[in-house]
């Protein structure tokens, strides 16, 4: 119950930063100054906001699990990967957004795609995939508060009370505070997070007696030798898991974000800062997880390991029901809170527990972010504004985020979160699909609107074509996939133990592949925004006017 | 100097695929950090590295400009 004293105070504390946020902010509050602060955000908070808002549950307790049954290729998939990929297209395209932003007052993506390929339903149509692909995210938050509640205070706190604590404290930081107080709550989670890795490293380490021994006796075992190397892993897969982390600049709580700071300067030490705190976070969570495998003094941990034997011995024979009952047991996520509970003094393990409670309540965001997409590309665009005035907007903006934030409690409440955590990772590909359009937008002016509706389009059908053929056939054994196409004897389509593969590779590189084909076909086919559109975005080359092929209105150093 | 650091970027992206420590646990670098998990956790440090660069040599200057300084000259500058 200790622990869970520590998380009430923390919850506390972050309520009471919104609330300090709304008092700060200007009288008569405007639409920039609810939703992005008004692009004022300092170098520090930007910085750890930014990296705050994309570490979500999964960053700690997923990946953790992740490494508890996969081994160490979960650092190479999750984050070494996103430790190039994400800065970069910060970088080139969050830079960008931020500059267009800052010139034509834009606040949501969708606000730029109208306005650069001059269009009003389609921007409504990627409106509403950005809005589908975000909210099982939202819903997977809450749930995770609620779980995570429930485990740190030892089963006290009931699901449906943690669920139902954690989506008020975040429904009431961000309802007052804005993007200014889910800014500055993100600073606090990120601090307490990049605090907790080292913490619960030292911890765990003086608890197991060092890690050396375990290492050794891990390499000595078959059962859990390859778990130290990426062997089970083949390379084509790992490869195509680099293309997840461009869902990252793609998705609109992240791009919406970009438009915060107060001066684009301040994306330098984010860009060159972010791989270092990825580190921080990511390597003492997966290592930590790999070595809860010899943590068989913990009770819970030693049954998981045994549900894991049955699953690898027995897994090809046993019903359909009994497999995935073990599969359910043997599932890692809850192990740093497990290891934690049992090496760390209670009061320490209350503090880490808040660190776990900091990056479950992510979702603080992508409220916000839904929030102000609604309001700017909908309620806005469809003359919303001009009817009911300005300040209308932003109390719209507010019932969207008690509204969102009760039906994600709800939907939490009553529906399996295994829906969720499928169409949480289906909305990482989705993104990473969608980030064509990011691209053709900022750097090709012959791209038009038909080819943004070509590959959003292109998106919907994937990520649910996906959906249905990993519902309609059954996860195998590990090891054993399920042909279901083949060429000339090569294997087209798998099901595979985690998802489906296209000719061995992940799904979201056939996705973005074709989502950019498709930019490119239907954009030459046809018909170019004015040519007084594209000369507000790039450069005129030549004295009839024409504009120069690719860019930006930018120069570099060089 | 955008062609070079082109290719660094292009470079690095190759670097995460080290098929080189597939199979390999040892050495263990310290006594306990796989050497596949460490080759990873020093692509970050590198990574971060190859920002500092781009920063330095690429980092795009006109961006904070008001738009009406980066109109073309003849709709006034």
């Amino acid at each position: 119950m200790i622990p869970a004293l520590f998380v009430f105070a923390y919850l506390a504390v972050v309520l009471y930063v919104g609330i300090f946020a709304f008092r700060r902010s200007a009288r008569g509050q405007s639409a920039e100054d609810y939703f992005l602060a008004s692009r004022s955000l300092g170098t520090a908070v930007f910085l750890f906001s930014l990296f705050g808002t994309n570490m979500t549950a999964f960053t700690i307790l997923g990946s953790s699990g992740h490494a508890f049954s996969n081994g160490i290729v979960t650092f190479g998939l999750m984050a070494s990967a996103s430790a190039l990929i994400i800065p970069l297209s910060l970088f080139l395209i969050g830079t960008r957004l931020w500059a267009l932003g800052k010139r034509f007052g834009f606040m949501t993506p969708v606000q730029f795609f109208r306005d650069r390929w001059e269009c009003g339903h389609i921007g409504t149509v990627i409106f509403a995939v950005q809005a589908a692909l975000l909210v099982p995210y939202i819903i997977i938050g809450v749930m995770g508060g609620g779980s995570t509640l429930a485990a740190i205070s030892g089963g006290w706190v009931p699901y449906w009370l943690g669920g139902a604590l954690v989506a008020l404290v975040v429904m009431g930081y961000v309802f007052f505070g804005g993007m200014r107080g889910t800014a500055w709550v993100n600073t606090l989670q990120t601090i307490l997070f990049l605090s907790f890795g080292a913490a619960s490293l030292t911890i765990i380490a003086s608890g197991m007696g060092g890690f050396r021994q375990a290492a050794e006796e891990m390499l000595r075992s078959p059962a859990t030798a390859p778990l130290l190397t990426r062997e089970r892993i083949s390379p084509w897969f790992f490869l195509s898991y680099t293309f997840i982390p461009l869902s990252t600049i793609a998705f609109p709580h992240i791009n919406i974000f970009c438009l915060t700071a107060r001066r684009v300067q301040q994306f330098k030490p984010t860009v060159i800062l972010y791989p270092l705190c990825l580190l921080a976070i990511w390597l003492p969570s997966v290592f930590l997880g790999v070595m809860a495998n010899r943590a068989t003094a913990v009770p819970s941990i030693a049954a998981k390991l045994e549900a894991r034997k049955v699953l690898t011995a027995q897994g090809s024979v046993l019903p359909p029901g009994e497999r995935a009952r073990l599969r359910q047991a043997a599932a890692g996520d809850d192990v740093i809170v497990l290891l934690l509970n049992h090496y760390a003094p209670v009061w320490l393990a209350g503090l880490l527990g808040a660190g776990i409670m900091a990056a479950v309540m992510a979702s603080d965001s992508q409220i916000l972010a839904l929030s102000t997409m609604f309001t700017e590309d909908v309620f806005a665009f469809y003359g919303g504004k001009e009817r009911f005035g300005p300040a209308a907007q932003v109390h719209t903006g507010r019932i969207f985020v008690l509204g969102l934030t009760a039906v994600a409690y709800l939907v939490a409440l009553r529906a399996p979160a295994s829906i969720f955590e499928l169409a949480v990772q289906y909305a990482f590909s989705g993104y990473s699909s969608l980030f064509p359009l990011l691209v053709a937008a900022l750097f090709w002016n012959g791209s038009t609107k038909w080819g943004a509706l070509a590959s959003t389009l292109w998106t919907v059908f994937a990520v649910v074509a996906v959906a249905v053929f990993q519902g309609a056939i059954p996860a195998p054994q590990f090891g054993q996939p399920t042909t279901v196409w083949t060429l000339f004897g090569a294997a087209v389509l798998s099901r595979t133990p985690g998802g489906t593969a296209v000719f061995g590779l992940m799904p979201v590189v056939p996705m973005v592949l074709i989502s950019s084909l498709l930019m490119v076909a239907v954009s030459f086919v046809t018909r170019k925004p004015s040519r007084q559109t594209i000369s507000r975005y790039f450069q005129q080359s030549d004295p009839s006017g024409r504009p120069k092929g690719f860019g930006l209105v930018v120069s570099s150093t060089n | 100097m955008r062609l070079i650091l082109t290719s660094i970027v292009v470079a690095v992206y190759v670097l995460h695929q080290d098929v080189w420590f597939w199979r390999n646990a040892r050495p263990l670098v310290f006594g306990f950090l796989p050497i596949g998990l460490f080759y990873h956790a020093a692509f970050c440090l590198l990574c971060s590295a190859v920002m500092m660069l781009l920063v330095k040599f690429a980092w795009p200057l006109d961006l904070d400009k008001p738009a009406s300084a980066l109109l073309p000259e003849d709709e006034g500058r």
